[in-house]
């Protein structure tokens, strides 16, 4: 079989589908629990699989600059790579809200501590979650690391996710999930945040083997 | 007539040079350095997007030279000396090299923000090219901005606002 570490993460429409149906059980499953967290309906797209240049990848979720909240992740075990969690700031204010009945902002420094550890906690409830349900989907083991909060840069932060990847290519896979917070009060004002999955190269190649699917 | 110059955006492991009036550009470093050679008698410089210290990191055939600080500088100083600058001309400023998450990074990838800042110093000192300012490390991100007409480096960070180098 070909392994995926020579600069060659050329996939096929088969393997592409593989992979949204990879983020669409995961993703599912984080919507369902981080809707119980907050008391909301909390709906998902179809995750994009974006196969693309890293300049490409930095442009995603309102591009480079775009000032958002992240928390970031490894995971390790049988298959490895990058997670993020990532609100635009003024929307993961909001959503902390839900949880931390205090007077803070994400849009502005200092940054309440108890907000940052309580987005962490989202964050590692989101990821635990979504990795649990990819483990049980593909009899895999992945174990998440300590996740970590970022207020800054979207390009400064998905950047992190790109510098293994960096080793082997010029571009990156990462499973892309929007997922849509709904007030019910407020049918106008909904919360759109992203989960970005960049499975290691390696990675790829034993997602498809354990699916049955060959490499392209 | 003076006319503003074009903005000539380089990309993350990208690199390229420009001469005034226009600038050159690069968003969103992280643990990236964004390092400037510049040429102030031609009002030429060259700027590159260093994602990673050391070349033997790759485990690629083709290698990008604009990814790594071994191979980076001396591809800028063959892109200078051919649009006239000879490298005994060159100054360099630096940006970037941040740790964006403090926990992250094992085995080879450990402070990879601050290595690549000590990769650039290094080589830039190997080859005689003065470093006449830099802003590295901390824990932000930073876009930065650079004139070959002036000399000056403009760094935007999110929760800092702008500094000029």
């Amino acid at each position: 079989m070909k392994q995926h570490h020579e600069g060659n993460l050329a996939i096929g429409d088969l393997q592409k589908d593989i992979l949204k149906e990879v983020g669409n059980i995961g993703a599912g499953n984080a919507a369902n629990a981080l809707s119980q967290l907050i008391g909301k309906k909390i709906t998902m797209n179809v995750p994009d699989v974006h196969l693309s240049a890293f300049n490409e990848i930095m442009e995603l979720a309102g591009g480079t600059e775009n000032v958002v909240a992240s928390v970031f992740l490894t995971f390790s075990g049988d298959v490895s790579g990058t997670m993020f969690f990532v609100l635009p700031v003024f929307e993961a204010t909001k959503f902390v809200q839900e949880l931390v009945p205090e007077d803070f902002s994400f849009a502005e420094p200092p940054f309440s501590e108890l907000a940052v550890s309580a987005y962490q906690e989202i964050g590692n409830i989101m990821a635990g979650s979504y990795l649990t349900a990819l483990s049980d989907f593909l009899h895999l083991q992945i174990t998440p690391s300590v996740p970590e909060v970022a207020i800054d840069m979207f390009g400064a932060i998905i950047s992190f996710g790109l510098i293994e990847i960096s080793r082997v290519a010029d571009y990156a896979l990462a499973i892309d999930a929007e997922i849509i917070v709904e007030d019910s009060k407020q049918v106008t004002e909904t919360m759109r945040g992203h989960i970005f999955l960049l499975p290691s190269p390696d990675s790829l190649t034993r997602i498809f083997s354990q699916l049955g699917v060959q490499d392209v | 007539m003076k006319t503003a110059g074009t903005i000539i955006q380089v990309g993350i492991a990208d690199m390229n040079i420009a001469r005034a009036p226009d600038t050159l550009r690069t968003s969103g470093l992280g643990s990236c350095v964004g390092v400037v050679l510049y040429d102030l008698s031609q009002k030429q410089a060259g700027m590159a997007h260093i994602m990673l210290p050391d070349s033997s990191l790759a485990r690629q055939k083709s290698l990008n030279r604009a990814k790594y600080a071994d191979t980076a500088i001396p591809a800028l100083i063959e892109m200078l000396e051919k649009a006239g600058s000879p490298y005994w001309k060159l100054k360099a400023k630096l940006a970037g090299g941040a740790q964006m998450f403090k926990a992250y990074g094992a085995g080879q990838l450990m402070r990879i923000g601050p290595r690549n800042v000590e990769a650039v110093k290094r080589h830039l000192h190997a080859l005689e090219i003065p470093i006449v300012a830099a802003d590295v490390g901390g824990n932000s991100g930073r876009t930065i901005q650079f004139n070959p007409e002036t000399g000056e480096l403009v760094i935007r960070t999110v929760n800092k606002g702008i500094s000029v180098i």
